[in-house]
Protein backbone atom coordinates (compact mmCIF):
# COMPACT_ATOMS: atom_id res chain seq x y z
CA UNK A 1 0.00 0.00 0.00
CA UNK A 2 1.67 3.53 -1.11
CA UNK A 3 0.68 6.36 1.43
CA UNK A 4 -1.01 9.43 -0.15
CA UNK A 5 1.04 12.26 0.83
CA UNK A 6 0.32 15.70 -0.33
CA UNK A 7 2.82 18.34 -1.48
CA UNK A 8 2.28 21.81 -1.60
CA UNK A 9 4.77 24.53 -2.54
CA UNK A 10 4.66 27.68 -0.86
CA UNK A 11 6.99 31.07 -0.65
CA UNK A 12 8.25 32.59 2.30
CA UNK A 13 6.02 35.42 2.79
CA UNK A 14 2.90 32.66 2.73
CA UNK A 15 4.33 30.05 5.57
CA UNK A 16 3.15 31.15 8.29
CA UNK A 17 0.01 31.76 7.92
CA UNK A 18 -0.21 28.27 6.31
CA UNK A 19 1.46 26.75 9.45
CA UNK A 20 -0.96 28.87 11.42
CA UNK A 21 -3.90 27.06 9.54
CA UNK A 22 -2.37 23.88 10.40
CA UNK A 23 -2.58 24.29 14.24
CA UNK A 24 -6.27 25.48 14.09
CA UNK A 25 -6.93 22.14 12.52
CA UNK A 26 -5.73 20.05 15.08
CA UNK A 27 -2.49 19.08 12.68
CA UNK A 28 0.57 17.67 14.18
CA UNK A 29 3.65 19.28 13.51
CA UNK A 30 5.56 15.71 12.33
CA UNK A 31 9.01 17.38 11.13
CA UNK A 32 10.40 20.00 9.77
CA UNK A 33 13.46 19.40 7.49
CA UNK A 34 15.66 20.91 5.26
CA UNK A 35 17.79 19.36 1.57
CA UNK A 36 20.31 21.21 0.12
CA UNK A 37 20.24 20.79 -3.64
CA UNK A 38 22.96 22.19 -6.23
CA UNK A 39 20.64 25.02 -7.34
CA UNK A 40 18.10 25.16 -4.70
CA UNK A 41 17.42 24.64 -1.22
CA UNK A 42 13.90 22.98 0.18
CA UNK A 43 12.29 22.91 3.27
CA UNK A 44 9.31 20.71 4.67
CA UNK A 45 7.21 21.22 7.10
CA UNK A 46 5.04 18.17 7.44
CA UNK A 47 2.05 17.73 9.03
CA UNK A 48 -0.85 14.50 10.34
CA UNK A 49 -3.87 14.34 11.42
CA UNK A 50 -5.68 10.87 11.57
CA UNK A 51 -2.68 9.62 9.72
CA UNK A 52 -3.48 12.12 6.48
CA UNK A 53 0.27 13.39 5.72
CA UNK A 54 0.26 17.03 4.57
CA UNK A 55 3.75 18.94 3.46
CA UNK A 56 4.49 22.16 2.79
CA UNK A 57 7.70 23.09 0.94
CA UNK A 58 9.10 26.24 1.08
CA UNK A 59 11.84 26.79 -1.87
CA UNK A 60 14.54 29.28 -1.01
CA UNK A 61 17.06 30.35 -4.39
CA UNK A 62 20.01 30.34 -1.75
CA UNK A 63 20.85 30.25 2.08
CA UNK A 64 20.96 34.18 2.47
CA UNK A 65 17.01 33.96 2.07
CA UNK A 66 15.40 34.89 5.24
CA UNK A 67 12.93 32.51 6.85
CA UNK A 68 10.37 33.33 9.73
CA UNK A 69 10.16 31.16 12.24
CA UNK A 70 7.17 29.03 13.11
CA UNK A 71 7.85 28.29 16.62
CA UNK A 72 5.57 31.27 17.77
CA UNK A 73 2.44 28.98 16.45
CA UNK A 74 3.86 25.11 16.81
CA UNK A 75 6.38 25.69 20.11
CA UNK A 76 8.33 22.69 19.14
CA UNK A 77 9.74 24.00 15.85
CA UNK A 78 12.15 25.31 18.10
CA UNK A 79 14.29 22.65 17.92
CA UNK A 80 13.61 21.95 14.23
CA UNK A 81 14.78 24.96 13.23
CA UNK A 82 17.93 25.41 15.49
CA UNK A 83 19.06 22.15 13.93
CA UNK A 84 18.44 23.86 10.37
CA UNK A 85 20.38 26.73 11.53
CA UNK A 86 23.28 24.43 13.22
CA UNK A 87 23.88 21.95 10.30
CA UNK A 88 22.42 24.15 7.22
CA UNK A 89 23.42 27.44 8.45
CA UNK A 90 20.19 29.02 7.44
CA UNK A 91 18.75 32.40 8.76
CA UNK A 92 15.92 31.83 10.73
CA UNK A 93 14.34 34.78 12.14
CA UNK A 94 12.32 34.56 15.55
CA UNK A 95 12.28 31.87 16.98
CA UNK A 96 11.13 31.58 20.18
CA UNK A 97 14.07 29.90 22.07
CA UNK A 98 17.49 30.64 19.64
CA UNK A 99 20.29 28.74 20.82
CA UNK A 100 22.46 31.10 17.76
CA UNK A 101 24.31 27.66 17.05
CA UNK A 102 25.26 26.43 19.89
CA UNK A 103 22.10 23.31 19.59
CA UNK A 104 23.96 20.91 18.08
CA UNK A 105 28.10 20.72 19.09
CA UNK A 106 29.74 20.05 15.54
CA UNK A 107 32.78 20.28 15.25
CA UNK A 108 32.34 21.67 11.46
CA UNK A 109 30.36 24.66 11.35
CA UNK A 110 27.44 24.65 8.97
CA UNK A 111 28.04 20.44 8.29
CA UNK A 112 25.31 20.26 5.67
CA UNK A 113 25.70 23.43 3.88
CA UNK A 114 27.77 22.57 1.17
CA UNK A 115 25.90 19.85 -1.54
CA UNK A 116 28.25 17.89 -4.11
CA UNK A 117 28.00 18.21 -7.48
CA UNK A 118 25.48 15.72 -9.28
CA UNK A 119 26.70 12.50 -9.25
CA UNK A 120 26.33 10.78 -12.81
CA UNK A 121 24.69 7.27 -13.04
CA UNK A 122 28.10 4.92 -12.32
CA UNK A 123 28.62 1.72 -14.77
CA UNK A 124 30.71 -0.81 -13.28
CA UNK A 125 33.19 -1.75 -15.57
CA UNK A 126 35.24 -5.11 -15.20
CA UNK A 127 38.35 -5.46 -16.29
CA UNK A 128 38.50 -8.07 -19.54
CA UNK A 129 41.17 -10.22 -19.19
CA UNK A 130 42.08 -12.07 -22.63
CA UNK A 131 42.86 -15.61 -21.05
CA UNK A 132 44.26 -16.29 -24.65
CA UNK A 133 47.14 -13.50 -24.91
CA UNK A 134 48.07 -13.90 -20.87
CA UNK A 135 48.72 -17.56 -21.57
CA UNK A 136 50.94 -16.89 -24.56
CA UNK A 137 54.36 -16.96 -24.18
CA UNK A 138 56.38 -13.48 -24.05
CA UNK B 1 9.62 34.62 45.71
CA UNK B 2 12.01 31.66 46.27
CA UNK B 3 15.88 32.51 44.74
CA UNK B 4 15.71 30.81 41.21
CA UNK B 5 19.17 28.75 40.29
CA UNK B 6 19.81 26.46 37.10
CA UNK B 7 21.40 23.12 37.66
CA UNK B 8 23.33 21.60 34.48
CA UNK B 9 21.46 17.86 34.50
CA UNK B 10 24.04 16.30 32.10
CA UNK B 11 25.18 15.74 29.39
CA UNK B 12 26.84 13.16 31.52
CA UNK B 13 24.63 11.94 34.23
CA UNK B 14 24.51 8.61 35.83
CA UNK B 15 20.64 7.92 35.00
CA UNK B 16 21.41 8.56 31.27
CA UNK B 17 24.26 6.12 29.02
CA UNK B 18 24.41 9.04 26.02
CA UNK B 19 25.03 12.53 26.78
CA UNK B 20 21.76 15.05 26.45
CA UNK B 21 22.10 18.25 28.39
CA UNK B 22 19.01 19.95 30.54
CA UNK B 23 19.36 23.49 31.98
CA UNK B 24 16.85 23.17 34.82
CA UNK B 25 15.10 26.21 36.33
CA UNK B 26 14.75 25.47 39.75
CA UNK B 27 12.85 27.44 42.81
CA UNK B 28 14.15 25.31 45.92
CA UNK B 29 13.49 21.32 45.03
CA UNK B 30 10.95 22.29 42.57
CA UNK B 31 12.05 22.44 38.28
CA UNK B 32 10.12 25.62 36.82
CA UNK B 33 11.78 25.54 33.65
CA UNK B 34 13.82 22.86 31.32
CA UNK B 35 16.01 23.85 28.56
CA UNK B 36 17.16 20.64 26.64
CA UNK B 37 20.26 20.57 24.56
CA UNK B 38 21.57 17.91 22.04
CA UNK B 39 24.01 17.93 19.85
CA UNK B 40 27.09 16.57 21.70
CA UNK B 41 27.96 13.52 19.64
CA UNK B 42 26.08 14.33 16.51
CA UNK B 43 26.92 11.95 13.69
CA UNK B 44 25.97 13.41 10.97
CA UNK B 45 25.05 9.68 9.12
CA UNK B 46 22.74 11.27 6.83
CA UNK B 47 25.35 13.05 5.09
CA UNK B 48 26.79 9.95 3.65
CA UNK B 49 24.38 9.43 1.13
CA UNK B 50 27.31 11.38 -0.52
CA UNK B 51 29.75 8.62 -0.30
CA UNK B 52 27.42 5.44 -0.34
CA UNK B 53 25.26 4.26 -2.99
CA UNK B 54 21.46 3.95 -2.15
CA UNK B 55 21.83 -0.03 -1.49
CA UNK B 56 24.89 0.74 0.99
CA UNK B 57 22.80 3.28 2.58
CA UNK B 58 21.06 -0.19 4.63
CA UNK B 59 23.57 -0.85 6.71
CA UNK B 60 23.83 2.69 7.79
CA UNK B 61 20.40 2.96 8.19
CA UNK B 62 20.39 -0.27 11.01
CA UNK B 63 23.65 1.76 12.40
CA UNK B 64 21.64 4.59 13.51
CA UNK B 65 20.66 2.55 16.49
CA UNK B 66 21.40 -0.25 18.30
CA UNK B 67 18.06 -1.30 20.21
CA UNK B 68 15.54 -0.60 17.23
CA UNK B 69 18.17 -1.33 14.71
CA UNK B 70 16.41 -3.70 12.43
CA UNK B 71 13.05 -0.83 11.96
CA UNK B 72 15.68 1.59 10.67
CA UNK B 73 16.45 -0.31 8.17
CA UNK B 74 12.87 -1.45 7.58
CA UNK B 75 12.04 2.45 7.12
CA UNK B 76 14.75 2.99 4.99
CA UNK B 77 13.83 0.13 3.00
CA UNK B 78 10.60 1.07 2.69
CA UNK B 79 11.04 4.53 1.74
CA UNK B 80 13.35 3.20 -1.15
CA UNK B 81 11.07 0.47 -2.38
CA UNK B 82 7.84 3.13 -2.52
CA UNK B 83 10.35 5.33 -4.84
CA UNK B 84 11.12 2.39 -6.80
CA UNK B 85 7.93 0.69 -7.50
CA UNK B 86 9.28 -2.38 -6.21
CA UNK B 87 6.98 -5.19 -4.62
CA UNK B 88 8.40 -6.75 -1.85
CA UNK B 89 7.69 -10.57 -1.99
CA UNK B 90 4.53 -11.33 0.88
CA UNK B 91 6.78 -13.40 3.01
CA UNK B 92 9.46 -10.80 3.22
CA UNK B 93 6.56 -8.41 4.65
CA UNK B 94 5.83 -11.29 6.93
CA UNK B 95 9.21 -11.69 8.54
CA UNK B 96 9.88 -8.27 8.52
CA UNK B 97 6.76 -7.84 11.21
CA UNK B 98 8.06 -10.33 12.77
CA UNK B 99 11.72 -8.81 13.47
CA UNK B 100 9.66 -5.49 14.19
CA UNK B 101 7.58 -6.85 16.96
CA UNK B 102 10.74 -8.77 19.00
CA UNK B 103 12.36 -5.57 18.32
CA UNK B 104 9.78 -3.93 19.91
CA UNK B 105 9.81 -6.84 22.71
CA UNK B 106 13.24 -5.92 23.24
CA UNK B 107 12.87 -2.76 23.59
CA UNK B 108 10.36 -2.14 25.54
CA UNK B 109 12.00 -4.77 28.27
CA UNK B 110 15.33 -2.48 27.92
CA UNK B 111 13.37 0.16 29.14
CA UNK B 112 11.22 -1.05 31.60
CA UNK B 113 14.44 -2.32 32.92
CA UNK B 114 15.84 0.81 32.96
CA UNK B 115 13.14 2.48 34.70
CA UNK B 116 12.89 0.23 37.42
CA UNK B 117 16.57 0.58 37.87
CA UNK B 118 15.50 4.61 37.94
CA UNK B 119 12.93 3.94 40.55
CA UNK B 120 14.94 1.45 42.67
CA UNK B 121 13.87 -1.82 42.13
CA UNK B 122 17.23 -3.76 41.19
CA UNK B 123 15.23 -6.97 40.85
CA UNK B 124 12.30 -5.64 38.69
CA UNK B 125 15.06 -4.33 36.57
CA UNK B 126 17.21 -7.46 36.77
CA UNK B 127 14.17 -9.83 35.57
CA UNK B 128 12.96 -7.40 32.76
CA UNK B 129 16.92 -7.85 31.58
CA UNK B 130 16.99 -11.28 31.88
CA UNK B 131 14.13 -12.14 30.27
CA UNK B 132 15.15 -9.97 27.77
CA UNK B 133 17.92 -11.89 27.28
CA UNK B 134 15.38 -14.46 25.75
CA UNK B 135 14.10 -12.53 23.06
CA UNK B 136 17.86 -11.51 21.80
CA UNK B 137 18.36 -15.44 21.50
CA UNK B 138 15.60 -15.24 19.06
CA UNK B 139 16.95 -12.61 17.28
CA UNK B 140 20.37 -14.27 17.38
CA UNK B 141 19.09 -17.57 15.58
CA UNK B 142 17.38 -16.07 13.19
CA UNK B 143 19.32 -13.51 12.41
CA UNK B 144 22.48 -13.89 13.72
CA UNK B 145 22.99 -10.93 15.31
CA UNK B 146 22.17 -9.38 18.50
CA UNK B 147 21.83 -6.07 18.09
CA UNK B 148 22.58 -5.12 14.50
CA UNK B 149 20.32 -8.16 12.33
CA UNK B 150 21.86 -7.14 9.00
CA UNK B 151 18.41 -8.50 7.35
CA UNK B 152 16.41 -5.42 6.10
CA UNK B 153 17.38 -5.31 2.60
CA UNK B 154 15.52 -3.28 -0.58
CA UNK B 155 13.30 -5.63 -2.33
CA UNK B 156 13.06 -8.08 0.62
CA UNK B 157 14.93 -9.74 3.40
CA UNK B 158 18.28 -11.14 3.31
CA UNK B 159 17.11 -13.83 5.15
CA UNK B 160 14.49 -16.48 6.04
CA UNK B 161 13.12 -18.53 8.42
CA UNK B 162 12.61 -22.03 7.82
CA UNK B 163 9.02 -23.24 9.36
CA UNK B 164 11.05 -25.58 11.72
CA UNK B 165 12.19 -22.61 13.29
CA UNK B 166 8.96 -20.93 13.05
CA UNK B 167 7.49 -23.05 15.29
CA UNK B 168 10.26 -22.82 18.03
CA UNK B 169 9.87 -19.49 18.06
CA UNK B 170 6.05 -19.88 19.01
CA UNK B 171 7.58 -22.30 21.72
CA UNK B 172 9.78 -19.30 23.13
CA UNK B 173 7.39 -17.01 22.90
CA UNK B 174 4.84 -18.42 24.96
CA UNK B 175 7.45 -19.00 27.75
CA UNK B 176 8.85 -15.49 27.39
CA UNK B 177 4.60 -14.42 27.54
CA UNK B 178 4.70 -16.52 31.48
CA UNK B 179 7.40 -14.70 32.35
CA UNK B 180 6.68 -11.16 31.14
CA UNK B 181 3.34 -11.85 32.90
CA UNK B 182 5.13 -11.97 36.07
CA UNK B 183 6.62 -8.77 36.35
CA UNK B 184 4.32 -7.20 34.60
CA UNK B 185 2.09 -8.02 37.54
CA UNK B 186 4.68 -6.12 39.68
CA UNK B 187 4.73 -3.10 37.70
CA UNK B 188 0.87 -1.88 37.21
CA UNK B 189 0.00 -3.52 40.73
CA UNK B 190 3.12 -3.08 43.39
CA UNK B 191 2.24 -0.07 45.65
CA UNK B 192 5.92 1.44 45.81
CA UNK B 193 6.20 1.53 41.88
CA UNK B 194 2.56 3.28 41.89
CA UNK B 195 4.00 5.87 44.54
CA UNK B 196 6.76 6.78 41.70
CA UNK B 197 4.68 6.64 38.97
CA UNK B 198 1.28 7.70 39.39
CA UNK B 199 0.22 11.59 38.52
CA UNK B 200 3.31 12.17 38.17
CA UNK B 201 4.95 13.99 35.04
CA UNK B 202 1.16 14.05 33.70
CA UNK B 203 1.65 15.22 29.66
CA UNK B 204 -2.86 16.15 29.00
CA UNK B 205 -4.03 15.06 25.52
CA UNK B 206 -3.63 18.66 23.84
CA UNK B 207 -0.48 19.18 24.62
CA UNK B 208 0.91 15.85 23.92
CA UNK B 209 -0.69 16.55 20.27
CA UNK B 210 0.55 20.00 19.87
CA UNK B 211 4.32 19.36 20.79
CA UNK B 212 4.41 16.52 18.35
CA UNK B 213 4.98 13.68 20.87
CA UNK B 214 5.16 10.52 19.22
CA UNK B 215 4.67 6.23 20.22
CA UNK B 216 3.82 5.50 23.96
CA UNK B 217 4.35 9.07 25.05
CA UNK B 218 1.16 9.62 22.47
CA UNK B 219 -0.65 6.93 23.33
CA UNK B 220 -0.76 7.07 27.07
CA UNK B 221 -2.53 10.87 26.70
CA UNK B 222 -5.24 9.27 25.02
CA UNK B 223 -4.46 10.24 21.80
CA UNK B 224 -4.85 6.90 18.93
CA UNK B 225 -2.17 7.10 16.88
CA UNK B 226 0.07 4.01 15.69
CA UNK B 227 1.93 4.22 12.36
CA UNK B 228 1.78 0.59 12.16
CA UNK B 229 -1.97 1.48 10.70
CA UNK B 230 -0.76 2.43 8.05
CA UNK B 231 -0.25 -1.20 6.72
CA UNK B 232 3.53 -1.23 5.99
CA UNK B 233 4.80 -4.87 6.07
CA UNK B 234 2.74 -7.03 7.14
CA UNK B 235 0.29 -5.12 9.37
CA UNK B 236 -2.60 -5.16 7.37
CA UNK B 237 -2.81 -8.78 7.32
CA UNK B 238 -3.35 -9.35 11.27
CA UNK B 239 -5.73 -8.05 13.79
CA UNK B 240 -4.37 -5.66 16.55
CA UNK B 241 -5.17 -2.48 17.57
CA UNK B 242 -3.00 0.62 19.37
CA UNK B 243 -2.58 -0.16 23.34
CA UNK B 244 -3.61 3.03 24.85
CA UNK B 245 -3.65 4.79 28.24
CA UNK B 246 -6.16 8.15 29.31
CA UNK B 247 -3.29 9.51 32.33
CA UNK B 248 -0.75 10.90 30.79
CA UNK B 249 1.35 10.38 33.28
CA UNK B 250 4.33 7.96 34.26
CA UNK B 251 2.38 5.00 34.98
CA UNK B 252 0.50 5.64 32.07
CA UNK B 253 3.44 5.24 30.09
CA UNK B 254 4.63 2.02 31.88
CA UNK B 255 0.72 0.71 31.34
CA UNK B 256 1.31 1.46 27.24
CA UNK B 257 4.51 -0.45 27.12
CA UNK B 258 3.10 -3.31 28.87
CA UNK B 259 0.25 -3.81 27.16
CA UNK B 260 2.49 -3.57 23.92
CA UNK B 261 4.52 -6.61 25.26
CA UNK B 262 1.57 -8.75 24.90
CA UNK B 263 0.16 -7.38 21.66
CA UNK B 264 3.32 -7.97 20.26
CA UNK B 265 3.56 -11.64 21.23
CA UNK B 266 -0.01 -11.91 19.93
CA UNK B 267 1.45 -10.13 16.39
CA UNK B 268 4.19 -12.87 16.51
CA UNK B 269 2.00 -15.79 16.65
CA UNK B 270 -0.54 -14.18 13.92
CA UNK B 271 2.28 -13.59 11.18
CA UNK B 272 3.76 -17.10 12.13
CA UNK B 273 0.08 -18.96 11.44
CA UNK B 274 -0.48 -16.61 8.39
CA UNK B 275 3.30 -16.59 7.20
CA UNK B 276 3.23 -17.62 3.36
CA UNK B 277 5.33 -19.62 1.70
CA UNK B 278 7.21 -18.18 -1.36
CA UNK B 279 10.49 -15.79 -1.95
CA UNK B 280 11.77 -13.05 0.18
CA UNK B 281 13.75 -10.95 -2.00
CA UNK B 282 13.17 -9.66 -5.39
CA UNK B 283 15.97 -8.38 -7.83
CA UNK B 284 16.58 -4.48 -7.72
CA UNK B 285 17.27 -2.55 -10.96
CA UNK B 286 18.12 0.85 -11.76
CA UNK B 287 18.27 3.41 -8.94
CA UNK B 288 15.73 5.87 -7.32
CA UNK B 289 14.44 8.84 -8.99
CA UNK B 290 11.55 10.86 -6.56
CA UNK B 291 11.09 11.23 -3.16
CA UNK B 292 9.58 9.67 -0.60
CA UNK B 293 8.00 9.83 3.98
CA UNK B 294 8.19 6.87 4.39
CA UNK B 295 6.41 6.48 7.94
CA UNK B 296 7.01 3.84 10.23
CA UNK B 297 6.12 2.60 14.50
CA UNK B 298 9.43 1.95 16.27
CA UNK B 299 9.23 0.62 19.97
CA UNK B 300 9.67 4.73 20.94
CA UNK B 301 7.35 5.79 18.33
CA UNK B 302 6.84 7.52 14.69
CA UNK B 303 10.37 7.32 12.85
CA UNK B 304 10.31 9.11 9.40
CA UNK B 305 12.85 8.50 6.77
CA UNK B 306 12.40 11.17 3.80
CA UNK B 307 14.22 10.05 1.16
CA UNK B 308 15.08 11.98 -2.65
CA UNK B 309 16.78 10.55 -5.26
CA UNK B 310 17.78 11.72 -8.99
CA UNK B 311 18.11 8.27 -10.32
CA UNK B 312 22.11 8.21 -9.59
CA UNK B 313 23.06 5.53 -7.36
CA UNK B 314 23.65 8.20 -4.51
CA UNK B 315 20.19 9.82 -3.11
CA UNK B 316 20.48 13.43 -2.96
CA UNK B 317 18.54 13.61 0.55
CA UNK B 318 18.14 11.10 3.18
CA UNK B 319 16.88 13.25 6.45
CA UNK B 320 16.11 11.18 9.49
CA UNK B 321 13.52 12.14 12.17
CA UNK B 322 13.81 9.97 14.90
CA UNK B 323 11.10 9.35 17.85
CA UNK B 324 13.09 11.18 21.09
CA UNK B 325 13.83 14.16 18.76
CA UNK B 326 10.17 14.56 18.84
CA UNK B 327 9.71 13.64 22.25
CA UNK B 328 12.21 15.81 23.31
CA UNK B 329 9.85 19.27 23.85
CA UNK B 330 6.88 17.43 25.71
CA UNK B 331 10.08 16.61 28.16
CA UNK B 332 10.11 20.56 28.46
CA UNK B 333 6.40 20.52 29.35
CA UNK B 334 6.39 17.81 31.94
CA UNK B 335 9.41 19.01 34.21
CA UNK B 336 8.12 22.01 35.34
CA UNK B 337 6.27 21.51 38.84
CA UNK B 338 8.45 18.50 39.50
CA UNK B 339 11.31 17.51 42.33
CA UNK B 340 14.21 17.43 41.36
CA UNK B 341 14.60 13.59 42.43
CA UNK B 342 12.07 13.23 40.18
CA UNK B 343 13.89 14.11 36.85
CA UNK B 344 15.68 11.61 35.78
CA UNK B 345 13.05 8.97 36.20
CA UNK B 346 11.05 11.88 34.24
CA UNK B 347 13.55 12.13 31.41
CA UNK B 348 13.63 8.06 31.65
CA UNK B 349 9.61 7.97 30.57
CA UNK B 350 9.98 9.14 27.48
CA UNK B 351 12.27 6.51 26.34
CA UNK B 352 15.14 8.60 25.15
CA UNK B 353 17.11 6.94 22.46
CA UNK B 354 20.35 9.64 22.02
CA UNK B 355 22.23 7.38 19.76
CA UNK B 356 19.44 7.49 17.03
CA UNK B 357 19.08 11.82 17.89
CA UNK B 358 22.57 12.38 17.16
CA UNK B 359 21.80 10.26 13.84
Amino acid sequence: MIEEQKLIEIIPSELVAKVRDMFVEQYRLVQIGCTKLPDRIEINYSFDKNYQFINYRLILANDKVEVPSVSSVYWNALFYENEIHDLFGLNIVGIVLDFKGTFYETKEKYAFATCPPPIEPVIKTTPVVNIKEKGKPQ
Amino acid sequence: MSNRTIIPFGPQHPVLPEPIHLDLVMEDELVVEAIPRIGWVHRGLEKLVEKKDFLEMTYVAERICGICSFIHGLTYCHGIEQIMNIEVPIRAHFLRTLWSELSRIHSHLLWLGLVADAFGFESLFMHSWRIREKVLDIIEATTGGRVIFGSAKVGGTRRDIDNEMLKRIIAQVTEIEKEMKEISQTFLNDYSVQQRLKGVGILSKADANMLGAVGPMLRASGINQDMRKLNYAAYGHIDWEPVMAQDGDCFARVEVRVGELFQATDMIRQVIEKMPEGPVDVKVTGSPNGEFFARTEQPRGEVIYYLKGNGSKNLERMRVRTPTFANIPAITKILPGIQLADVPMMLLTIDPCISCTER
